[in-house]
């Protein structure tokens, strides 16, 4: 079928066109460039976001003795460091690698499947009719507001009946769907779909599920990439449940950072060096995916 | 929308099918298909969303009125015992008051901070995208992992503050020993991870101020911090508020960074820096195993948290009753300026 061609097609100077607004908006802004001041404050702020990662690469290269005599052993991080990542990812009582693992798994398969049922539900609100859309999307956003977290006695309860315990599947089933993410694609969906698109879709004889498949999922792209990157992140960072279902036999990469503690918290390099090597592979992927999450934010997305 | 009633399709299907009866069958099929996919693609968030959050936070209330131990299970009914137990402790007490302190140790520096960021980004920038990824940092660092290098920071003997403290002729200050002190440290954490995320829905917010206004106050003799306070802060009123709400939301809930602040985790020996969800957390998990009032302290934390939500919605209500362009700016705190 044409039509993904046509959602290219139509896509393409919506989104040049809001690329255009936001430059004009820029540009108009002054047409004076910023001093140095700014710069210089700029600066500093950056200084202050970073130093903290430095100084953990500083910790991670000195001495244990030394880190407890001077707050600053040496202001250079050093190669020792990679002794540290190599005890770090050898040590039996942290399970590294299976963190790392556990961490991905979770992370891919639950922003896959937010992505994917917020797109389903986003799409159905914003351009489908059906009785009882407007009291159903209302309740949608008002659960936005309560924390679910506070449920999770009963969570548990029902994790131990299910024998999912130290399970990954504990972690991960309990955050398959979001709120936000239905309200985010609805949102999304209903500005920048046209219905034209769905009706020649319609009219060309296209079931209702192809219909969602070929026009809806490549027009929602933008957003599902953002709503993906910010689900990944969340899920890469927690730490909160996965206490509580998971162990130290089978951890994620948070819980790997709790090990550290309690089982090395005399050896300060050691644990800082874990530190870093935890937080390096969200910092890699960072480097590449930053300004999407940065577009993101700005386009709305709210803390989760 | 008449396309998504069946009889448009009908034509369709007419021209390719020649016998009526079998067109009469995927007419039937093709009206249920628009009948029934809208709730089918609804149906996977709400089921799921039933089960694992809206099933166990009422669950919640149920497990508040029984003796339920960890181990042992449902016990029998005990009305509102739970609740009147953990009432009558001074640690769950001690624990909101740490988490009030602690919220709004971290809140108020950090909508003040990101709003001043923000303005700095909002100018005409060399490499914008680089200085707003910049700010963006902290927000990839988990909380644990910035729990653990600020508490090293914040050690009491040869940590990096207490360090240049000394150096300027301060005394050194008991991070793990005074009430405050403890606070400020932890709220320290929150707030370097989320200044930067703040500070960029800030910015999104300031590039919606139509520039028009900017012009105005130029004419009218306004400088640069002038205009920030008498043209931007007004504008982005209800994105402040926005931002308060979710920082409200996610403050009455703090648990990883007590839980790294020392090897035990639990708030310290005399629970100086315990928050609620740590208490919560070790009503359930620590010594008590008692899942019956760790839930009663789950509602009542649930009860504060709308409790304090419908206060701010109110309070949102007014003041955006009361904006002159409320429209604008409570877009951009949805959509930002996309």
């Amino acid at each position: 079928m044409s039509s993904v061609a046509v959602t290219a097609q139509t896509a393409g100077p919506a989104a040049a066109r809001a690329a255009a607004r936001r430059r004009a908006r820029k540009s108009s802004g002054g047409t004076r460039r910023a001093g140095w001041i700014v710069y210089t404050l700029l600066g500093i702020t950056l200084l202050i976001s970073a130093f903290p990662l430095y100084f953990t690469l500083l910790l991670g290269s000195s001495d244990p003795v030394e880190i407890s005599r001077n707050a600053v052993p040496q202001w250079l991080p050093d190669t020792s460091l990679f002794t540290q990542f190599a005890t770090v990812i050898s040590s039996t009582q942290i399970n590294f690698w299976t963190a790392l693992t556990n961490s991905l798994i979770i992370a891919v398969l639950v922003s896959a499947s937010v992505v994917l049922f917020s797109t389903l539900a986003g799409y159905s609100f914003a351009k489908l009719r059906f009785r009882g859309r407007g009291p159903l999307l209302v309740f949608v956003i008002a659960t936005m507001a309560v924390p679910t977290q506070l449920g999770v006695i009963p969570l548990y309860i029902l994790m131990t009946d299910l024998h999912w315990i130290g399970k990954l599947q504990a972690v991960i089933v309990p955050a398959l769907v979001t709120a936000f993410g239905v309200f985010w694609m609805t949102q999304y969906l209903s500005e920048s779909l046209p219905y034209e698109l769905i009706e020649a879709a319609r009219v060309d004889g296209a079931s209702m599920i192809r219909t969602f498949w070929s026009i809806a999922l490549p027009a929602a792209r933008p957003a599902a990439a953002m709503l993906g990157l910010f689900t990944f992140v969340q899920q890469w960072t927690n730490f909160f449940w996965p206490s509580i279902v998971l162990n130290s036999n089978n951890p994620t990469l948070p819980l790997v950072v709790k090990s550290l503690q309690s089982n090395y918290f005399v050896d300060y390099s050691l644990v800082m060096g874990g530190v870093f090597l935890v937080t390096l592979p969200l910092l890699i992927i960072f480097i590449f995916v930053g300004k999407q999450l940065v577009a993101g934010i700005m386009q709305g997305a709210v803390k989760g | 929308m008449a396309v998504l009633t069946p009889q448009r399709s009908a034509p369709d299907a007419g021209a390719a099918g020649r016998e009526p009866r079998r067109l009469g069958f995927s007419q039937r099929l093709g009206r249920w298909d628009v009948k029934l996919s809208p709730y089918l693609y609804i149906s996977p968030f709400f089921i799921l969303f039933a089960v694992t959050g809206l099933f166990p936070l009422a669950y919640t209330a149920y497990v508040s009125v029984h003796d339920w131990s960890l181990l042992g299970g449902q016990g029998d009914f005990v009305g509102l015992t739970n609740f009147s137990d953990v009432l009558a402790q001074p640690t769950f007490w001690k624990s909101l008051g740490n988490t009030l302190s602690i919220f709004v140790l971290s809140s108020v520096p950090q909508v003040l901070v990101a709003i001043t960021i923000a303005a700095l980004l909002d100018q005409n920038l060399r490499a914008a995208t680089f200085w707003r990824m910049g700010v963006l940092v902290p927000y990839v660092v988990a909380p644990v992992a910035v729990s653990m290098i600020f508490g090293r920071l914040f050690a009491d003997q040869y940590g990096l503050i207490n360090s240049i403290l000394t150096l300027i002729g301060m005394d050194p200050i008991a991070w793990h020993g005074d009430r405050l002190a403890s606070h400020l440290a932890i709220a320290t954490m929150v707030n370097y991870r989320w200044t930067g995320y703040n500070a960029l829905i800030f910015l999104a917010a300031m590039q919606a101020v139509p520039r028009e206004l900017y012009e105005a106050a130029v004419i009218d003799g306004a400088g640069r911090i002038r205009q920030f306070f008498s043209v931007t802060v007004p504008q982005i009123r209800a994105t402040i508020i926005f931002v308060v709400i979710t920082s409200t939301i996610g403050g009455l809930q703090i648990f990883d960074e007590v839980r790294m602040f020392d090897v035990y985790g639990l708030g310290g020996p005399d629970q100086n820096w315990m928050t609620t969800v740590v208490y919560l957390y070790d009503l359930a998990w620590g010594d008590q195993h008692s899942l019956g009032r760790a839930s009663a302290v789950a509602w009542l934390l649930f009860l504060l948290i709308i409790l304090i939500g419908l206060i701010n919605f109110l309070v949102t209500r007014r003041i955006s009753t009361s904006d002159a362009a409320p429209k604008t700016t409570r877009k951009s705190s949805t959509r930002g300026n996309a």
